[in-house]
C-alpha cells in the first residue's frame, strides 16, 4: 500500500449526493432507544416530516416524531412559546417517560439559548417537574448523524442518571453507538447475558426498533431502555464504551457515577471479538461459555475458508465515521485493500482509518474514487453511482431502504463478523464464478461498467437495483 | 417579494376552497397555523421540490445546510423516460461559516460546477429556511449566473418556514409561471396539444394514459411536471388546453396561462373509470372548441367505449372474491371519488374516510354519494384507528405510507395509495392494477397465521381459527 492521502475536504462547494445526514436526525435516532420517548425537533415542520420518512424507510415501523412547528413569526422573534406548547402539548396527549429535543437550524442560526430555555421551561412549569426532559444543541449546519446522537445520549445521561452509594453486583452499562444496529444490541446482550452479567443499553434500539407487536398502538416510542434503568446507571460495575463517538457521553457518565469505563473502537472482527469476550470473562469470573467458543471456532475457519476471496481486493467504503472504521479495520484484517474510506463528517477516527485515501465526501466522491473497485460499501444512496461505475453494491448503515430487515443485520461479536464475512465474501465469489462462465479475464473486471453491467443479474450489485 | 407571492397565492381566485372563503378568511392565508407538538406533513420547500423535481433534465441544487437534501433524498417514486439528472440530490450543504459569513458565493460556485459538469438546460435553485433566515439573496445569485453562465437559473422561493407542502406546490407554480412557462418555442405546434399540470409520473402512471392520447391524436406538448424536461416545460404557452390534475395543488397555473396566454383549463382527474372518461371527452370537446378537427371527438368516444367495457369485463373477476369485503380509506380530498365508484363497482364496500385534506364541497358530495351513516372522521387518532381496525370493523386499509403501521400492527392488511408506491393505478389499466393489488393483499394466506396466538399463549378454549399452522 502506498502512502495514505488524505483529503480533509472535498473541494466542491456543491455536494453531490449527500452522504451526510443531519444531526437532530441522530438525536431522534438515539432518544427512540428510550423507552415511552417522544424525540421533538425544535424548528420547522419540514425537518421532522423528512427525518420521520427516512427513518421510516429504514427500520419499516412506525416513528414518534414530533416538532415544534416555527413558523415565520416565531423564528423571527424567538421559539421559547412554540417549544413550551410543543412540550405541554405532547405531555397532555402522550404523557411520555421523557421527551427528547433537539435543535434545528433554523433554532440553532437564530440562535436560540437552549440553556436559557430549559430553566425557563421548568420555571413556568413547576407542575411538571416530574417529566424527564432533555435537550440537545444539534444545529444541521455542523457535525452529522453520529455528532446528534452523541449529544443525545449525552444528554440524556446528564439529565435522568443518578450516582449511587452502592453497585449492584453484575450490572453493567453499554453506551451504544449509532454504528450498532438494533440486531448488534440484541447480539451484545445475548454475549454479556452469557456470563450471567445484566446490562443496560443506552440507548437500546433492539427494544424498540426491531419490529413490536403491540398489544394497543402508543405514539410514542415503544420498548428500549427505561427511565428508571438509566437512572440506575450509577449502580453498574463497569461502563463499556462503543463507538469513538461515545466518549463525551462516556466522560459524562464516569463524572457522574464514578463507574469505570472500558473502550472499545470496535466489535467486529476476530481480535476485536475476542477483547469484548476476554473483558466480560475477567469481569464476571466465569469462563467463556461453551457457545461462544464454538461461534469463534467458526469464525476462524470462514477466515481461513474467505481469505481467498479477499485478498488484495479493492474496495471502497463510505459510512458514518465509526461503522467506517469497523468495516475498513474488518476488510483490512481479511487482507482487502481499502482503496477509499469516504466519512460524511470530520472527525478524530479518521485518523486511524487504513484506506488508501481517506476524505470526507459524498456518494459522487465514491463514484470517481471506486471506479477500478471490486466493492463499494455503502448505505443504500450508493446504488445509483455503483450502477453507474458497474461495481457491485453491498449495503451497509443507515439508510438501507431497498432491503428487508435492514435493522437486523448483525456485525458484532464473532457470529456477525462471521456473517458480515461471509456477505462479502459471497458477493467475491459469485463475481468470480460469473465471469467465469462468461469467459471474463481476471485481473481487471471492471475496465468497462457497461461490459460489466450485462453480467451482474444476481441482484447482489447496485445495477439491478438502480 | 415573497410576501407578495404569498398573498397572491392566497387569493387563488381558481382555488375552490377560496372561493368558499370570506374575504377576511382568504386574508390569513391558506396554511392553517400548525399546532406546536402536534403537526405533521413536509414544508413548503418539500412541497416545492415534489412538484419541480420530475423535470428530469434540469438539475435540482438546494441551498441550505445538510437537513433539507440530506434526509429526502431520493425518496419519491417519480419516474422519467429518460434523463436521470433529477435523481442526483444537489446541495450546497451549508457550514457554520457559511452562515456567519453568507452562502451566497458558495451557491454561486456550486452552480456553476453543475452548469460544468452537468451541463443541464437549467439549474432550479431551491432557498431553504436558513438562507432565507441570513438573508441569503438568492435571486440576485440566480440572476448573475444565468447571466454569467449563460443558462437558466431559476431561484425557487418556498423556505420551508412560510408553510406546507401544499403551499410550497403552488410556490413551484408560481416560480413556472415568473421564469419558465412561455421562454422558449415549440418549433412544430399542432392544434390538439395540450399542457398537463400537476401529474408527477409517480410510479409510471403518466405512461398508463399517454397511449390513449396517442390513440385519439392528443399530443402531451408539455406535462407539468410528470417525466417532464425542461423546455417542454418553457414551451407550455403555445398548448391549445391546459388540463389541472384535479388537485388544487397547481391550479394557479392553469388559470395564469389563460389570463396570460388565453389557454382555457379544466380541473380533471386519471383515477377512476368515470373521472377517467370524463377527462378525455373534455380534452376533446374542448381541443374542438378551440379549433381542432371534429374527428377527435368519434375517435375518443371509441376508445373511451372500449376501454370502459374492457374495464368492466377485467374487474369482473374481482367481484365474488370482494364480495362482503369492506375498506377504511385515509386520503385526502376529491382525488379518490371517481377511484371509490370504480372499486364499488368491483364488488367492494368503502366503510368510512378521513376528511382532514377535503373542502366542505367534498364532505358534502360524499354525503350526498354514500348517505348519512358513512364515517367520515375530520381527525382521527391513530390509537382509534389501530382499535377499529382491531375490532375487525374493516377488511383493508388505504392510506399514505405514514399510517401503514397502524394497520400493520393490528395485522389487518394495507395498500399504500401515496407517493412511495410503485404501482400506477391511473387510467383504466390503474383502476384493475388496483384492484390486483388490493386482491394480492386481501388473499395472501399470511394474515391467518400472523394473527394466531403462540402455542404458549394458547388458551384451552381458543377459536378454532386461532390453532398452529399445520394443526
Ligand atoms: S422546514 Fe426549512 S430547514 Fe426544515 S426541511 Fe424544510 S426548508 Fe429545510
Amino acid at each position: 500500500m502506498g502512502t495514505i492521502q488524505r483529503f480533509p475536504h472535498s473541494a466542491k462547494a456543491a455536494a453531490t449526493n449527500p452522504l451526510k445526514m443531519s444531526q437532530p436526525l441522530g438525536a431522534a435516532l438515539a432518544f427512540l432507544g428510550v423507552d415511552r420517548c417522544m424525540p421533538l425537533f425544535h424548528g420547522s415542520q419540514g425537518c421532522t416530516a423528512f427525518g420521520l420518512v427516512l427513518l421510516v424507510r429504514h427500520f419499516r415501523e412506525a416513528i414518534p416524531l414530533q416538532t415544534t412547528a416555527m413558523d415565520q413569526v416565531s423564528t423571527i422573534l424567538g421559539g421559547y412559546e412554540n417549544l413550551e406548547q410543543a412540550v405541554r402539548t405532547i405531555h397532555e396527549r402522550n404523557a411520555p417517560a421523557l421527551i427528547g429535543v433537539a435543535t434545528t437550524g433554523v433554532t440553532e442560526t437564530k440562535g436560540e439559548d437552549m440553556a436559557g430555555q430549559y430553566s425557563l421551561f421548568r420555571q413556568r412549569n413547576p407542575a411538571l417537574a416530574g417529566l424527564k426532559l432533555v435537550f440537545a444543541n444539534t444545529p444541521d449546519f455542523s457535525g452529522g448523524f453520529e455528532d446528534g446522537f452523541s449529544a443525545a445520549v449525552t444528554g440524556i445521561v446528564e439529565e435522568v442518571v443518578q450516582p449511587s452509594e452502592t453497585t449492584v453486583k453484575g450490572q453493567i452499562n453499554v453506551l451504544a453507538g449509532c454504528h450498532l444496529s438494533p440486531g448488534d444490541v440484541e447480539e451484545l446482550r445475548d454475549i454479556i447475558e452469557s456470563f450471567g452479567l445484566s446490562p443496560i443499553f443506552l440507548p437500546d434500539l433492539s427494544l424498540s426498533m426491531s419490529g413490536r407487536q403491540p398489544d394497543d398502538f402508543t405514539a410514542t416510542s415503544l420498548g428500549g431502555v427505561t427511565v428508571e434503568q438509566i437512572a440506575s446507571m450509577g449502580a453498574s460495575e463497569l461502563t463499556l464504551v462503543v463507538g469513538e463517538h461515545m466518549r463525551v457521553a462516556a466522560a459524562a457518565l464516569e463524572l457522574k457515577t464514578d463507574v469505570r469505563s472500558v473502550f472499545f473502537d470496535r466489535l467486529t472482527g476476530l481480535e476485536a471479538s475476542d477483547r469484548l469476550v476476554r473483558t466480560l470473562s475477567e469481569l464476571s469470573g466465569r469462563p467463556v461459555p461453551a457457545k461462544l467458543r464454538r461461534q469463534r471456532e467458526t469464525l476462524v475457519d470462514g477466515m481461513l475458508d474467505g481469505h481467498f476471496f479477499y485478498s488484495r481486493k479493492r474496495i471502497a467504503v463510505a459510512l458514518e465515521p465509526d461503522l467506517l472504521y469497523a468495516v475498513t479495520s474488518f476488510l483490512a484484517d481479511m487482507g482487502a485493500e481499502v482503496i477509499a474510506a469516504v466519512s460524511p463528517t470530520q472527525t478524530a477516527v479518521l485518523e486511524k482509518l487504513k484506506a488508501a485515501t481517506v476524505m470526507v465526501g459524498d456518494h459522487s466522491d465514491v463514484e470517481t474514487l471506486a471506479r477500478d473497485a471490486d466493492l463499494i460499501v455503502s448505505n443504500s444512496h450508493g446504488r445509483q453511482g455503483a450502477a453507474r461505475i458497474g461495481v457491485p453494491l453491498h449495503r451497509m448503515g443507515l439508510p438501507m431502504f431497498d432491503r428487508l430487515g435492514a435493522g437486523l443485520k448483525v456485525h458484532v461479536g464473532y457470529r456477525g463478523t462471521r456473517e458480515l464475512l461471509f456477505e462479502i465474501g459471497n458477493l467475491f465469489l459469485s463475481r468470480e464464478m460469473d465471469h467465469d462462465e462468461h469467459g471474463h479475464a481476471h485481473g481487471h473486471p471492471h475496465g468497462d461498467g457497461h461490459e460489466h453491467g450485462q453480467h451482474c443479474g444476481s441482484g447482489s450489485c447496485g445495477c439491478s437495483a438502480g | 417579494m415573497l410576501q407578495e407571492k404569498l398573498q397572491d397565492v392566497f387569493n387563488e381566485p381558481g382555488c375552490s376552497t377560496n372561493q368558499a372563503k370570506s374575504e377576511k378568511e382568504r386574508k390569513k392565508g391558506c396554511s392553517k397555523a400548525l399546532k406546536p407538538g402536534a403537526a405533521a406533513g413536509g414544508c413548503a420547500y418539500d412541497g416545492a421540490m415534489i412538484a419541480l423535481q420530475p423535470i428530469a433534465d434540469a438539475a435540482h441544487l438546494v441551498h441550505g445546510p445538510i437537513a433539507c437534501l440530506g434526509n429526502s433524498w431520493d425518496n419519491r417514486g417519480t419516474k422519467s423516460s429518460g434523463s436521470q439528472l433529477y435523481r442526483t440530490g444537489f446541495t450546497t450543504d451549508m457550514s457554520e461559516l457559511d452562515i456567519i459569513h453568507g452562502g451566497e458565493k458558495k451557491l454561486y460556485k456550486a452552480i456553476k460546477e453543475i452548469v460544468q459538469q452537468y451541463d443541464p438546460p437549467a439549474v432550479f435553485v431551491y432557498q431553504t429556511c436558513v438562507p432565507a433566515m441570513i438573508g441569503d439573496d438568492i435571486e440576485a445569485v440566480c440572476k448573475f449566473a444565468a447571466k454569467k453562465l449563460g443558462k437558466p437559473v431559476i431561484p425557487v422561493m418556498a423556505p420551508g418556514f412560510v408553510g406546507s407542502k401544499n403551499l410550497g406546490n403552488k410556490l413551484a407554480g408560481e416560480t413556472l409561471l415568473d421564469h419558465v412557462i412561455g421562454t422558449v418555442e415549440p418549433e412544430v405546434t399542432t392544434p390538439t396539444d395540450i399542457c398537463i399540470v400537476g401529474e408527477y409520473n409517480l410510479a409510471g402512471e403518466l405512461w398508463l394514459v399517454k397511449p390513449l392520447l396517442d390513440e385519439i391524436g392528443i399530443r402531451i406538448l408539455s406535462c407539468i411536471s410528470g417525466d417532464g424536461r425542461y423546455n417542454e416545460v418553457a414551451q407550455a404557452h403555445r398548448a391549445r388546453l391546459t388540463m389541472v390534475v384535479c388537485s388544487q395543488a397547481l391550479v394557479n397555473v392553469g388559470r395564469k396561462m389563460q389570463e396570460r396566454w388565453g389557454i382555457p383549463y379544466f380541473e380533471g382527474s386519471f383515477y377512476g373509470v368515470s373521472d377517467m372518461s370524463d377527462t378525455l371527452r373534455t380534452m376533446a370537446r374542448m381541443l374542438v372548441e378551440r379549433g381542432a378537427d371534429k374527428a377527435i371527438i368519434d375517435r375518443t368516444e371509441g376508445v373511451i367505449a372500449r376501454e370502459e367495457s374492457r374495464v368492466w369485463r377485467r374487474l369482473e373477476p374481482y367481484k365474488p372474491r370482494f364480495d362482503g369485503k369492506r375498506v377504511l380509506l385515509f386520503t385526502g380530498g376529491v382525488k379518490s371519488w371517481s377511484m371509490v365508484t370504480a372499486l364499488e363497482g368491483a364488488g367492494l364496500t368503502i366503510v368510512g374516510t378521513s376528511t382532514k385534506k377535503s373542502t366542505k364541497e367534498d364532505k358534502e358530495r360524499i354525503k350526498k354519494m354514500k348517505g348519512e351513516e358513512f364515517h367520515q372522521w375530520d381527525d382521527l387518532k391513530p390509537r382509534d384507528i389501530y382499535k377499529m381496525l382491531r375490532d375487525s370493523e374493516a377488511d383493508i386499509m388505504m392510506s399514505g405510507g405514514r399510517s401503514q403501521f397502524i394497520a400493520l400492527k393490528a395485522k389487518v392488511p394495507w395498500l399504500d395509495l401515496n407517493q412511495e408506491r410503485h404501482t400506477p393505478y391511473a387510467g383504466y389499466d390503474g383502476i384493475v392494477n388496483l384492484c390486483e393489488e388490493i386482491d394480492k393483499t386481501l388473499s395472501n394466506p399470511i394474515w391467518r397465521q400472523v394473527r394466531l396466538a403462540a402455542p404458549w399463549d394458547m388458551k384451552p378454549d381458543a377459536k378454532p381459527d386461532a390453532r398452529p399452522v399445520g394443526a
